[in-house]
């Protein structure tokens, strides 16, 4: 009784193979991650210093440190979330709680996938037809920011509509049915507790901005400006675009130099994403639903 | 507040006694788009009574509760003919404001719905909602509140349990708590009606028989209306009882007289643990 026929014994055997083939696929996911990390961290960690951060580029950027790149980009998250996340957060708003299923809503969601499939370089260009050229803004951290603003919005929209979606419906049924209208249930009821996912979703997209070269090479950011910028009609100097051009454009640049500048792009990225998960682990412990 | 509160149309309400039936729906027709859930549905609810609506699962008896405060409109699809009047007016009408309609007609869920927040501020959610900012400010509101939440609690018995720990998180209290508490939120916006969705089910016997308690305690002052699939609950709880049965009202009569005498031959089964 209940022994296994050859059969049996044959396909649990094909069972395994492709067990370890599968699990062979996914460990190989690793590697890259592993390979790229220890590279920059070999090559670049070197160079990381107080002054590093702190220090203008100098002898034509072979020399010297990164903090007007640093800044720079810095300065031009703050400006794009000023745009994306309010704009972005009311959209989700509209979309989660207000929208009834209608072609203006179906319309809608389409644009904000295509929005997010859209190639950055091609956010580049529309960046500099809009912001550039027919607004005015010129090249600069004004004209840069709206386009990455453009570019993560869909990032921010999917997240806010996530997190409100999952505050349970039965807090709006009981906010409702004591009479609040339904701007006083968002504001009372959902909002605070969509909060934490809206935030995590937020700091995604500060760590998908911080990265990106190619909406900002065109728009607002040059490869070395002298001073700082003093308002969003400077350009600036960012990290990610400094690191193309010490790798392709400048001559004599010491090895290291450019591994340097990743590796403080890649610890701002991954510092973010930590930050973003671990805000949702904590939030998610303490939600008690 | 006033003496005299204001109906969901704006006359004066208890001023007109005459009016006996706190709830009365004529010819109510409800359709989920294209699917009829209510057929001519003629109800009549006494005021200052419990009324039980039994009936087997899906007969309909949550959707009609729900078009009493008209919360079913939240779903686009839902359509209603016929008129529900509360209290002497026609809530179906086009002047009657939401807010001033649910702050009449209050609703407890099946499952204890407490906001994430504090047991006071549970209590005093309601009450805010309809209050001015202006005077929510000021720090003669901080004693009245004070005073709401205490006798909100008390009126649900829980003052004595909540009294200390008016700060706590009312979703870490034990469902009955939080099911007590559901029912506190409604008292400081002196709702006339309160519409109960099977309150007890999530609950273990010892806390039904304390919520049923309280309904007794409520009873009076109050007009409620209770779904509930517990026949011994229907019994022991109401005044009258009302069944229904694929959309439509079959029976309503005296509770007494409806689990003895049943005058329908659907009505017995079902009352019998037949079907349902
Ligand atoms: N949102 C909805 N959309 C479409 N149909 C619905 C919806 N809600 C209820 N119905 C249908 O309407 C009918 C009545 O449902 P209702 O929830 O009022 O029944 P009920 O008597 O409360 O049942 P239960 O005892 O299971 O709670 C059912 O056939 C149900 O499938
Ligand atoms: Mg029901």
């Amino acid at each position: 009784m209940f022994e296994a026929t050859e059969l049996n014994i044959r396909n649990d055997r094909i069972q395994e193979r492709f067990r370890y083939l599968f699990l062979a696929m996914a460990v190989v996911l690793i590697v890259p991650v592993l390979v790229i990390l220890s590279l920059l961290v070999i090559k670049g960690g070197p160079v990381l210093s107080w002054s590093f951060l702190t220090e203008f580029p100098k002898n034509g950027m072979t020399e010297g440190g990164i903090y007007p790149a640093l800044l720079g980009t810095i300065f031009l998250v703050l400006v794009a979330l000023l745009f994306s996340v309010p704009l972005g957060v009311a959209a989700a708003i509209y979309l989660s709680e207000y929208a009834k299923d209608n072609w203006l809503t179906r319309v809608i969601n389409l644009a904000i996938i295509n929005l997010a499939g859209v190639p950055s370089i091609v956010h580049a260009l529309f960046g500099v037809g809009a912001f550039v050229i027919f607004f005015g803004f010129g090249t600069s951290i004004l004209s840069a920011s709206l386009t990455l603003a453009i570019m993560t919005l869909p990032v921010v929209i999917v997240a806010t509509r996530e997190a409100l979606q999952s505050v349970p419906h039965a807090f709006r049924e009981a906010c409702w049915s004591l009479g609040a209208t339904k701007w006083q249930t968002i504001r009372k009821v959902v909002l605070p507790n969509a909060v934490s996912g809206i935030l995590t979703g937020v700091i995604l997209e500060v760590s998908r901005t911080a990265g990106e070269t190619a909406p900002i090479m065109f728009t607002g950011a040059v490869f070395f400006v002298p001073f700082l910028p003093e308002s969003v009609f400077d350009q600036t100097m960012a990290l990610s675009l400094h690191l193309y051009t010490l790798s392709t454009q400048v001559t004599d640049v010491p090895e290291n130099l450019p591994y340097g500048v990743a590796l403080l792009l890649i610890l701002i990225v991954l510092a973010m994403n930590a930050l973003s998960i671990g805000f949702r682990t904590y939030l998610r412990n303490k939600k008690k639903w | 507040m006033t003496d005299s509160p204001m109906t969901p149309g704006g006359e004066t309400r208890r001023s007109n006694s005459d009016v006996e039936m706190a709830i009365r729906t004529r010819e109510l027709n409800l359709w989920y788009g294209d699917f009829q859930a209510l057929y001519d549905v003629d109800f009549d609810v006494r005021r200052g009574q419990i009324t039980a609506l039994i009936g087997p699962s899906g007969c309909g008896k949550s959707t009609l509760l729900r078009s009493i405060n008209r919360i079913n409109e939240r779903l686009g699809y839902v359509r209603t003919e016929g008129t529900i009047e509360v209290l002497g007016k026609n809530i179906l009408d086009e002047n009657v404001s939401m807010p001033q309609l649910r702050k009449e007609v209050g609703m407890v869920f099946q499952r204890p719905n407490p906001f994430p927040l504090s047991i006071r501020d549970n209590v005093l959610f309601g009450y805010r909602l309809h209050e001015a900012k202006a005077t929510r400010r000021s720090s003669v509101n901080r004693r009245q509140e004070d005073e709401i939440v205490e006798q909100a609690l008390r009126e649900v018995l829980m003052w004595d349990e909540f009294k200390d720990k008016l700060d706590a998180n009312s979703i870490e209290l034990s469902l009955e708590a939080q099911q007590k508490l559901c029912i506190a939120r409604l008292l400081p916006i002196k709702p006339a009606v309160l519409l109960m969705d099977e309150p007890c089910s999530a609950l273990d016997p010892e806390a039904t028989a304390a919520v049923e308690e309280l309904l007794f305690r409520l009873r009076g002052d109050y007009t409620i209306l209770i779904v509930t699939h517990n026949m011994a609950q229907a019994r022991r709880v109401s005044d009258e009882s009302a069944f229904m049965l694929m959309g439509k009202m079959v029976e309503h009569s005296r509770t007494d007289e409806m689990f003895v005498t049943p005058k329908f031959k659907e009505t017995a089964n079902y009352i019998e643990g037949r079907y349902g």
